[in-house]
């Protein structure tokens, strides 16, 4: 396959990525790296790479947006970011020594657990308003819009949080993804922020855990120009076409299609990890 | 940024900075763009083979390197510029967020978002060996 080949076809299945993870809700940086890996055959390092640069320009190309909308607590996200920026560096200095077949299971699984994530009906918990000690000390009680108006709330388990984060840290370094599913878990489920925020604040915080890490496999050599470029021009394409057709498309439809294409994926790397043939 | 008296103020910041950094990653996607498009007018025909990892020449792996190599014309260089734009670009936002903090005089939140800075920048300049 020549360069001019392979970079209009990862550009081309970099865009579905992009748009699909738009549309769904889900983020296109989770399949990005199975696709190159198993469709084009791309060395994993290589993969991580090209993926973690899309990640960043599709969180910080969509963060305005939601500033505007008044969603996103800031001292929430930075505090957060600590932590994931730890994990961030942890990951890339241990995806140096881990071998390639542990990183594709651990990557099956979390595409499996994407895939459960993404079938489950949300529960929306009530939003608390009573204040918690490390909540109160840090000032990150705040308040968001709803339609009956400025809606207070209250956070809670910060140190539980704090520590789910640095796992998201160290799972986006290793694997080259965002690590949204997990970080709103932890606001959302974990800490008790309302899940339009802990979406939110989620966005702001996925470019910058990911910025950390990029900006150490630039200096490994992880990052490739003429694979990069496709997979990052053809993902923000994609998250922007996406974006703007968000209220006509049927998201139940293109969940259920992205779910599969999830699990197909999810088989694929426990199968090439297993045997050790990725 | 949340304190109630100032709560207006911080959402135009927010917003200015949104904006800005929106503008950040369309400048960093058009430059990755005119350099993909060299690249493959160049070395478009070229065999590829990225089934084995070899890592990238050291020009394209240091920040001076890719800079210096940019200005030459090198199309790799170019793309490789444009996606380190792209990698300061939530930086930036960290660093505007920390002035922020600071009008307000917030002096834990200045700590806390310094330390987020300190490593970013790290991670962007020496890399971890």
């Amino acid at each position: 396959m020549t360069v001019l080949t392979l970079a209009l076809l990862v550009a081309g299945g970099s865009f579905c990525a992009g748009l699909l993870g738009a549309l769904t809700g889900l983020g296109g940086g989770i399949v990005v790296v199975p696709m190159l890996t198993l469709l084009f055959h791309v060395d994993l390092r290589y993969a991580v790479g090209a993926s973690l640069v899309s990640v960043i320009a599709t969180s910080s190309g969509a963060a305005a947006a939601y500033v505007r909308e008044g969603f996103t607590n800031v001292r929430v996200g930075i505090l957060l970011e600590v932590a994931t920026t730890v994990g961030a560096l942890v990951g890339a200095a241990v995806a140096r020594f881990t071998p390639t077949s542990a990183l594709a299971m651990l990557f099956g699984a979390v595409l499996f657990y994407t895939a459960i994530r993404s079938m489950r009906r949300r529960v929306e918990h009530t939003v608390l308003t009573t204040p918690d000690e490390w909540s109160a000390r840090l000032r990150l009680d705040s308040d968001y819009p709803t339609p009956r108006g400025r809606q207070p709330y209250s956070v809670r388990r910060v140190p539980a949080g704090f520590g789910i984060m640095f796992g998201a840290g160290v799972l986006s370094a290793l694997l080259g993804i965002g690590s949204g599913i997990l970080k709103v878990l932890a606001m959302d489920q974990v800490m008790g922020l309302p899940f339009k925020v802990s979406t939110t604040t989620s966005n702001f915080m996925i470019g910058v855990t990911a910025a950390a890490s990029a900006g150490v496999y630039l200096h490994r050599g992880y990052i490739d120009p003429a694979i990069a470029f496709p997979v990052m021009l053809g993902v923000l394409g994609g998250a922007l076409l996406g974006a703007r057709v968000l209220t006509r498309a049927n998201p139940e439809w293109l969940r259920k299609v992205f779910t599969v294409i999830v699990v197909v994926m999810a088989i694929e790397m426990l199968y090439k990890g297993f045997t050790g043939s990725l | 940024m949340s304190d109630r008296g100032s709560r207006v103020s911080d959402d135009t910041v927010e917003q200015f900075i949104g904006r800005l950094l929106q503008i950040g990653v369309l400048f960093a996607a058009m430059v990755t763009l005119v350099g993909g498009a060299i690249l493959l007018v160049q070395h478009g025909r070229s065999p590829t083979d990225y089934a084995t990892f070899r890592g990238e020449p050291a020009f394209l792996r240091s920040l001076a390197g890719i800079v210096t190599a940019a200005l030459s014309g090198d199309s790799r260089a170019i793309v490789q510029l444009g996606l380190v734009l792209l990698i300061a670009t939530p930086i930036a936002r960290v660093a505007f967020t920390l002035v922020a903090f600071a009008l307000q005089r917030d002096r834990v939140y200045v700590g806390v978002t310094a330390i987020v800075l300190a490593l970013l920048l790290f991670g962007l300049f020496f890399g971890i060996a």
